[in-house]
């Protein structure tokens, strides 16, 4: 059998601006390079997991222009100009998210590796509610729109019981629900 | 009924809780290490045979792709190396499963090492394989031990004759699958050496101190060269208990290089380099009369391991304890395939073979017509029946009757495939679980500051299990001080030596070890003790010690798919004094999820020709998911047991996922009158 011989790929470095955290950076990048591994190889923002780097996990769960994406999937050139939100940007200096408070008390983690993609992914999911669309907030949806966050300690009653607890006390929500659950 | 919520249970809030829920927490791959190169792994594609050539030169001429190591130009590892075949790598030409690493890549970026990686061509000379387990295969072999050092077999009376004899037969054979760890953080270390030798690793592990000794021996390093930290580590659930391939080769590779490197493996990777749960197949055969009492209990159990290494999982293991009868037989054969390693997954022995002994109890409980509880309670051995020894507590029955109670168990007609809601059949059933409580030898300093706080340092682990949290507490009662005066140091080889978290003997041996070191402390009156814990466990009283619980499970099975869905799961355990319900309710939840996922699920799949493992991803091999966990809770009983360990706890790490599979199976059972003796419950096995 000859040695296979596969053909490389050129390599091309474009810049780009991104918006990470709300602060601006400007970047001369490796077309290659995923907004993960942009922001955990490069940027030092390590609070972004990689799970599996093929979409399958959600540990890499960031808010790409307010939407919850996987980091992993997206490459980097491919967002110019997009403003991101990593699980390092959701606390407003020592006042923390009321979902990363919420996490601690219904200890909703236990090694905490999918924690931050959970937490970023609960937070796009309660920005995306819309009683029109999703009917009454229940734990049923949760655990549905929370699907693509893998949890291997198994941490999914207290990940559910902790977003619920947010996403109840939210305006609006808590009468749309009458106190679900 | 309403659900529980952890918020509002008593108890501390995770000490390390808020850097994990802001992304501060610095995993093994996130240090952060100047002038740090890459590292990519490449893997074998034969399942058997030898390297016969590399050609390097496209990846060399990448840019910034700075080193090729294979088994041609690795730096060598120590001699004596043989003895951890999995670790001596980069060492031979020699191929002994698919997906064994055969290269390593290492470039300035990942990009590059990944680029690199892919244009690595490597020539084999490739031998059929051998990947598929059979209880027939002549490669049939009975080993010395199995894991944990159990006998391979044991028994007592003619189980053969007793069985001839027997009212009640049942005689049915079990298979679980190849089951993998995978935790959410893949395996992953950064190496650097100094330029006096000595080697820093931060690595992901589920014990730094006994790593850095297995570490220093492979490489020929002193042991006071090597240190490891791993201050958070992103679950393992064994598959870290041990030093894995990635360890070496990022201290290799950054010894060839003479710069700091980093690696961490792929998610595909994980299914071939870090072990996995053997899949077993397991004969099961109990004798007994017409009143359910039994009167033989044959288990044995078929099983694989590598050519490179034997790893013998002790599936029966748990036989010896469960139940009373006066003829058993307990065994364990094993082959070697050309397949990766097994190696511990989350309760090696007891979730497989609870799965098939439990099982078999439900199919007597039918064939007795009696309820698969009050069989149990009717089985109960005074003493433990493998040795005779007295059982330091055993409290199966009250976990039992007190599910059942919470369950509901009592309204549930036994009659199969009766139930129907919709296009759903409904079911439930119930099983035991268990798993053993032990302790190992460990050491601890315990400091009295000036300002009134404390500080504790241990080498111990928290993969996730609540150790840093549990340990704070464990020292503020022994001190009688409030935890929040108590700094506890753990995950750092560099730390007074301990056991690793394994065997779900953490909390019990560094427990241990904290408060001899705190009474100490208070003893002495301040300043500060050191203290190891090698004469008490040495002189722990020889009994049976085991914690065990009662899994309930309700099932719903789709007509037409035949899909299953688990409703609720209940957990109720006797697991000695929990030491923060908090973390120990999650804990044990944690393992019930991953027993669901046994049960239905997880199951990897070996190409019979190849040997490739086809499904190596989460798209292929399922977890679960939030949408399959509807319902689960766990709780326990109040369980006094002195004879433990200074807390009087008993491990929780592994014990819920004992049980589990079999209390969904044999819900099945019950919704749609199907037994399904192998695992997962796919759908086509209930169609
Ligand atoms: S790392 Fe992106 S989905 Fe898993
Ligand atoms: S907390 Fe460990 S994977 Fe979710």
């Amino acid at each position: 059998m000859a040695l296979h011989h596969r053909e490389a790929a050129p390599v091309t470095q474009v810049e780009i601006d991104l918006t990470i955290n709300g602060e601006n950076h400007q970047l001369v990048v490796d077309t290659r390079i995923s907004l993960l591994d942009l922001l955990r190889e490069r940027l030092g923002l390590t609070g972004a997991k990689k799970g599996c780097d093929h979409g399958q996990c959600g540990a890499c769960t960031v808010l790409l222009d307010g939407r919850r994406a996987n980091a992993c999937l997206a490459l980097a050139v491919a967002h110019d100009g997009s403003e991101v939100t990593t699980i390092e940007g959701l606390a407003t200096g020592d006042q923390l998210h009321p979902l990363q408070e919420a996490f601690i008390e219904h200890d909703a983690f236990q090694c905490g590796y999918c924690t931050p993609g959970q937490i970023c992914s609960a937070a796009g999911f309660i920005d995306e509610l819309d009683e029109a669309v999703d009917g009454p907030l229940s734990d049923d949806l949760i655990r549905e729109r929370m699907s693509g966050n893998i949890c291997r300690c198994g941490a999914y009653p207290n990940i559910v019981s902790a977003i619920r607890e947010v996403a109840s006390a939210r305006s609006g929500a808590a009468e749309r629900v009458g106190g679900a659950a | 009924m309403t659900p529980v919520s952890a918020a509002t249970i008593d108890g501390l809030r995770r000490i390390e809780g808020r850097d994990k829920v802001t992304g501060a927490a610095r995993y093994a791959y996130e240090q952060q290490i100047e002038g740090v190169a890459t590292a990519v792994a490449v893997t074998s594609t034969i399942a058997k045979g030898r390297i016969h050539g590399f050609d390097a030169g496209e990846t060399l001429a990448h840019p910034r792709v700075l080193e090729v190591l294979t088994y041609e130009n690795a730096p060598r590892v120590a001699e004596d190396a043989d003895s951890e075949p999995e670790l001596a790598v980069l060492q031979t030409s020699a191929v002994a499963y698919h997906g064994q690493v055969v290269a390593l890549v290492i470039a300035e970026t990942l990009e590059a090492a990944r680029e690199g990686a892919r244009l690595l061509a490597v020539e084999y000379r490739e031998q059929t394989p051998d990947v598929e387990l059979s209880d027939s295969h002549p490669g049939l072999y009975k080993p010395d031990k199995v894991n944990a050092g159990f006998p391979t077999d044991e028994g007592t009376g003619d189980p053969d004759r007793a069985l001839e004899k027997a009212d009640l037969v049942v005689d049915a054979v079990y298979s679980t699958p190849n089951d993998h760890n995978q935790p959410m953080e893949p395996h992953a270390t950064v190496a650097t050496w100094s330029d006096d030798g000595h080697l820093t690793l931060y690595d992901s592990t589920q014990g730094a101190p006994m790593a850095a000794n297995s570490v220093s021996k492979i490489l020929g390093v002193d042991s006071g060269r090597v240190r490891i930290i791993s201050h958070h580590v992103g679950g393992g659930f064994g598959s870290k208990g041990t030093p894995r391939p990635n360890v070496i080769l990022a201290a290799l590779a950054a010894q060839a290089l003479g710069r700091p490197v980093k690696l961490a493996l792929t998610r595909q990777q994980l299914f071939t380099m870090v072990g996995y749960r053997t899949p077993t197949i397991q004969r099961v055969r109990l004798g007994a009369n017409a009143d359910g009492t039994l009167t033989a209990l044959v288990h044995e159990a078929f099983e694989q391991s590598s050519t490179i290494k034997e790893f013998a999982e002790q599936t029966t293991t748990c036989s010896r304890v469960m139940y009373a009868s006066p003829n058993r037989r307990t065994a364990h054969r094993l082959v070697r395939l050309d397949v990766p390693t097994p190696s511990w997954k989350r309760a090696p022995g007891e979730a497989p073979g609870m799965f098939a002994l439990e099982s078999a109890i439900d199919e007597l409980a039918v064939a007795a017509g009696m309820d698969p509880i009050a069989l149990r309670i009717a089985n109960e051995p005074d003493v433990e029946p493998e040795t005779g020894r007295r059982f330091s507590s055993r409290n199966l029955v009250a976990c039992l009757r007190e599910g059942a109670r919470q369950f509901g168990w009592d309204e549930r007609d036994p009659t199969p495939g009766v139930r129907r809601e919709g296009r759903f059949l409904v079911g439930s059933g119930v099983a035991a679980s268990t798993y053993p409580a032990r302790r190992q030898p460990s050491s601890a300093t315990a400091r009295a500051n000036d300002d009134g706080t404390y500080l504790v340092r241990i080498g111990a682990a928290d993969i996730g299990t609540g150790a840093r949290t549990a340990l704070t507490r464990i020292a503020a009662t022994a001190l009688d001080v409030d935890p929040s005066r108590v700094v506890v140091e753990i995950g750092d080889s560099a730390l007074p030596f301990a056991m690793l978290a394994g065997g779900s003997m953490g909390t019990a041996s560094w427990g241990s070890a904290v408060v001899k070191a705190c009474r100490a402390l208070v003893e002495q009156g301040g300043g500060e003790v050191e203290v190891d814990t090698k004469e008490e466990v040495a002189a722990d009283a020889d009994l049976a010690k085991h914690g065990f619980g009662a899994q309930f499970a309700q099932v719903r099975v789709d007509i037409d798919s035949g899909e299953t869905r688990v409703d609720r799961m209940l957990g109720v355990f006797a697991v000695g004094k929990v030491i923060e319900p908090r973390l120990a309710r999650s804990q044990l939840i944690g393992g019930m999820v991953m027993g669901l996922g046994m049960a239905l699920m997880e199951e990897a799949i070996l190409d019979p020709r190849t040997g490739a493992t086809v499904n190596h991803d989460f798209a292929g091999y399922h977890v679960p998911v939030n949408a399959d966990v509807t319902d689960v809770e766990a709780t326990w009983i109040e369980e006094e047991d002195a004879e433990l360990n200074p807390m009087g706890s008993k491990g929780i790490g592994e014990i819920g996922i004992t049980g589990a599979p079999a209390a969904i199976a044999n819900a099945v059972f019950h919704a749609t009158g199907r037994r399904v003796r192998d695992l997962p419950i796919r759908l086509d096995r209930l169609l």
